[in-house]
């Protein structure tokens, strides 16, 4: 290790560090496409070690600004080869409080992978594995950071306890602030509780990142129904919250309108997950909730919870699993990796195939789905090139149960009952800031965007928090040292006087 | 088996047999009677192995604080809460209140049809149509006079009841569209009607008032998970277009739903309900426990 006096160790190149990637333990294919153990294991210490030597520690840094919550990337991996892993966990948790989670369920490859300079010639470092190893470390040590919080007497209401909603909490609750999480389910998580399978994310590792939270004094209040239960308006009038952050999913998943969709078997990958992962249908009749598992499934879609469908037919015993893309592979929206680790576990894909008509037996069940070959036309609106059916070339597959996995749309419940601005989509309307059109209130994640990534919902659920916290007079440490443009005019020993942030008594009443 | 030990949850603190088969547990949540309203519904886990059931909501009191459900023991857990549930004991997971509130409009004269089960979540209806001015009619069809509950509810916001059974040995003898039918005859200024009951029976009440154009809301009870919209489970055909009972509903025009799909999509789960029964079944011979422990109050 370099010291102050000692020689400055030489500036590394891209010659001087392991060129391969160090591969991760994988569960073999075969076998683990019949359980819902975790695909991958994860590294070991020599491997974290091995990894973190790749990181060029380049001045740019470009992956920090490919995160969404832009993490201290080269410092983190830094520690880890200084082997101060508490340290590395830090540095992690400064950005980003589910390590555990993100490294697990990120897209890497679009983010801090897909931009790293090591990746310009070699593959590039393997960030996420990294960030998983160090989060799973902390939950084995029992490492938490509980910083020193003032409180800052504001109360603050959060709508929906997935990614966007935890992420806001998290910040929020660091801010001084007293924080209640609401969530309809009867447990907090969201689609990382109902939604993403075991085999990819444990629901065991959620609880435990949840378990963080509450320790940072979020308070969760599950089997409430916000909207019915009481309004948006109620929450900020009536309740005493000083700002209120909706986080609550795009839900209601599409179908595509097709003649048979309303056949037994035929059901959306929501349905399908929720009650497999969150409901234990897997486990019945030890646990009440029914799934009728299909032996022969067809999954439409090629996202990532197509894949997550697809996988987890496979594991509840399925003989045969296809997946019908009206596009080809190269515009699957799902992770490479995920494609790769379907194909790997058998999953038949049908590229280029699009479902016209299910077809139904006697007793109204699915007996088959009639397709039609697809070829890709001039690009449409999306950039992607355009599918269009090649007349005669229908064709059947046989299946008993079909799932619907492309896409959602907006959850109504908020909307019908507030008097929040929606867009044309249905999805609630914000500024830049996230500021819904009622003072105090801010919106993120898939009920703005519609559907999108885990990290992107924590992203927005940061992006809110920070904009709550100007909305509250609250300092954000993000800024402290940020000269103001207008110079110290106005201001106290450069502190802006109307932020709250930096009295240790004060009321916000 | 039931989690009553554990504080958390929403204690039960009434409960009423009816029947056999049909019984009535008042639950305690203040929150959730202060917004319910008629037309609703809550989702209900009765333990942590339980699965979530959609159950309308039959009753409220703002003053107790209390929520009233109406069950009726068919499948496994309906059957298992029957068994076990006692006054005191907590549901471990109560949430709502879910669905779009019946709309409740200024129509002089209504028909508030109940069949069976049906009979609970019609009467705050009922009632809510008599606070709007309305005079109403109650029609309550059962099987027997066994069966029968809550006629005595229905007359105090009612300003005349029809009470049929199918065998006669109460009220009038055969369907409640055979009320429907007298009711009509007698007031044909009837502006609006509401049923709610097993599908086949809202099916018949649909076709009773459509010569008459009686505008006719019925309440649609889907298999559903999580009663937010989150799952699409509980799509149901209204006309031409596929809506969500759960966010879109519960209440529909009677007069444009496909009733036969409904049906067809409630007999999903059959071959599971059926393996779920027997073994619950299995269970309860293999317990020498007296199957009456919940006991009437």
């Amino acid at each position: 290790m370099e010291t102050a006096n000692g020689p400055r160790k030489k500036k590394k190149t891209i010659r001087m560090i392991p060129q391969a990637r160090t591969p991760a333990l994988e569960q073999d294919p075969k076998e683990r496409a019949r359980n819902f153990k975790e695909v991958n294991c994860g590294y070991r210490v020599e491997d974290a070690q091995l990894e973190a030597e790749r990181c060029l520690m380049c001045p740019d840094q470009p992956c920090v600004s490919g995160c969404p919550v832009n993490i201290a990337i080269p410092d983190f991996i830094r520690k880890i080869t200084d082997r101060d892993y508490r340290g590395a966990y830090d540095v992690i948790t400064a950005s980003n409080l589910l390590p555990s989670v993100c490294g697990r369920v990120c897209p890497q490859e679009n983010q801090c992978e897909g931009v790293c300079t090591v990746g310009e010639s070699l593959e590039p470092v393997a960030i996420g594995r990294l960030e998983r190893w160090v989060g799973d470390l902390a939950i084995k040590e029992g490492w938490s950071n509980i910083p020193y919080i003032e409180p800052s007497g504001f109360r603050v209401g959060i709508v929906g306890s997935g990614p966007a909603g935890m992420a806001c909490a998290a910040d929020m609750a660091k801010a001084g602030c007293e924080v209640t999480v609401y969530e309809a389910f009867h447990e907090p998580g969201g689609v990382l509780k109902y939604g993403i399978p075991d085999f990819r994310l444990p629901n065991s590792i959620v609880d435990e990142e949840i378990e963080k939270l509450k320790q940072l004094g979020v308070r969760f209040e599950c089997n409430t129904l916000v909207g019915r239960l009481f309004t948006i308006e109620q929450m900020i009038e009536e309740m005493g919250f000083h700002a209120v952050f909706i986080g609550t999913g795009a839900g209601y998943p599409s179908f595509s309108g097709i003649p048979g969709e309303n056949l037994n078997g035929v059901l959306s990958a929501n349905e399908l997950l929720t009650r497999c992962n969150l409901m234990h249908a897997r486990d019945f009749p030890n646990y009440d909730t029914p799934l009728q598992p299909g032996k022969h499934v067809v999954v439409i879609g090629a996202g990532n919870t197509a894949m997550d469908a697809l996988r987890v037919c496979l594991r509840l015993g399925a003989e045969t699993v296809s997946c019908l893309y009206r596009r080809s592979r190269a515009e699957a929206p799902a992770r490479v990796e995920e494609v790769h680790h379907a194909e790997e576990e058998g999953v038949q894909f049908h590229w280029l195939a699009s479902p016209v008509e299910i077809l139904g037996d006697e007793r109204k069940n699915v007996r088959a789905v009639r397709c039609v070959r697809m070829v890709l036309g001039e690009p449409d609106d999306s950039g992607r090139r355009r599918p269009v059916p090649e007349p005669g070339s229908e064709f059947e597959i046989e299946t008993d149960m079909m799932v619907y996995a492309i896409g959602t749309n907006a959850n109504p419940i908020i909307g019908q009952t507030s008097r929040l601005e929606l867009n044309k989509r249905g999805y609630i309307a914000t500024d830049e800031n996230l500021a819904t059109s009622i003072p105090g209130v801010f919106a993120g994640g898939d009920i703005v965007t519609g559907a999108a990534t885990v990290i992107q919902a924590m992203g927005a659920g940061r992006r809110a928090a920070r904009s709550m916290k100007a909305f509250l007079g609250l300092r954000d440490t993000d800024s402290v040292y940020q000269e103001r443009p207008g110079g110290a005019a106005g201001s106290l020993f450069g502190i802006d006087p109307a932020e709250r942030g930096y009295a240790r008594v004060r009321s916000p009443r | 088996m039931t989690t009553n030990t554990q504080a958390s949850g929403y204690e039960i603190v009434a409960r009423r047999d009816f029947s056999d088969v049909t019984y009535l547990l008042e639950v305690r949540h203040p929150m959730l009677a202060k917004a319910a309203k008629a037309g609703q519904f809550v989702i209900v886990m009765a333990s942590e192995h339980g699965e979530r059931i959609p159950l309308t909501i039959a009753d409220y009191d703002r003053d107790k604080g209390t929520i009233t459900l109406v069950i009726q023991a068919v499948g496994k857990t309906t059957r298992e809460m029957q068994r076990d549930l006692k006054v005191g004991d907590r549901l471990v997971a109560l949430v709502g209140p879910m669905g779009i509130p019946s709309h409740i409009g200024h129509a002089k004269k209504v028909l508030c049809v109940g069949g069976g089960l049906g009979v609970a979540p019609v009467f705050p209806q009922a009632r809510a149509f008599k606070e709007a001015g309305a005079y109403v009619v109650g029609v309550l069809g059962f099987r027997n006079k066994d069966l029968v509950f809550w006629d005595d509810k229905f007359r105090a916001v009612c300003d005349e009841l029809i009470l049929c059974t199918d065998d006669g040995s109460a009220g009038l003898k055969g369907l409640v569209t055979e009320g429907i039918k007298q009711a009509i005859a007698k007031h044909p200024d009837i502006e609006e009607c509401v049923a709610i009951g097993p599908p086949i029976m809202m099916k018949g009440c649909a076709e009773a008032t459509r010569p008459y154009k009686i505008r006719t809301m019925v309440s649609l009870n889907p298999v559903m998970v999580d009663g937010t919209g989150m799952c699409g489970g509980c799509r149901v055909k209204i006309g031409e277009v596929v809506k969500f009972a759960c966010v879109d509903g519960p209440d529909f025009d009677g007069h444009l739903v496909d009733f036969d799909d409904l049906m067809v999509r409630l007999q999903r789960f059959k071959p599971t309900e059926r393996e779920a029964n027997e073994k619950f079944n299995e269970n309860c011979r293999m317990r020498s426990i007296p199957a009456a422990a919940g006991g009437a109050t």
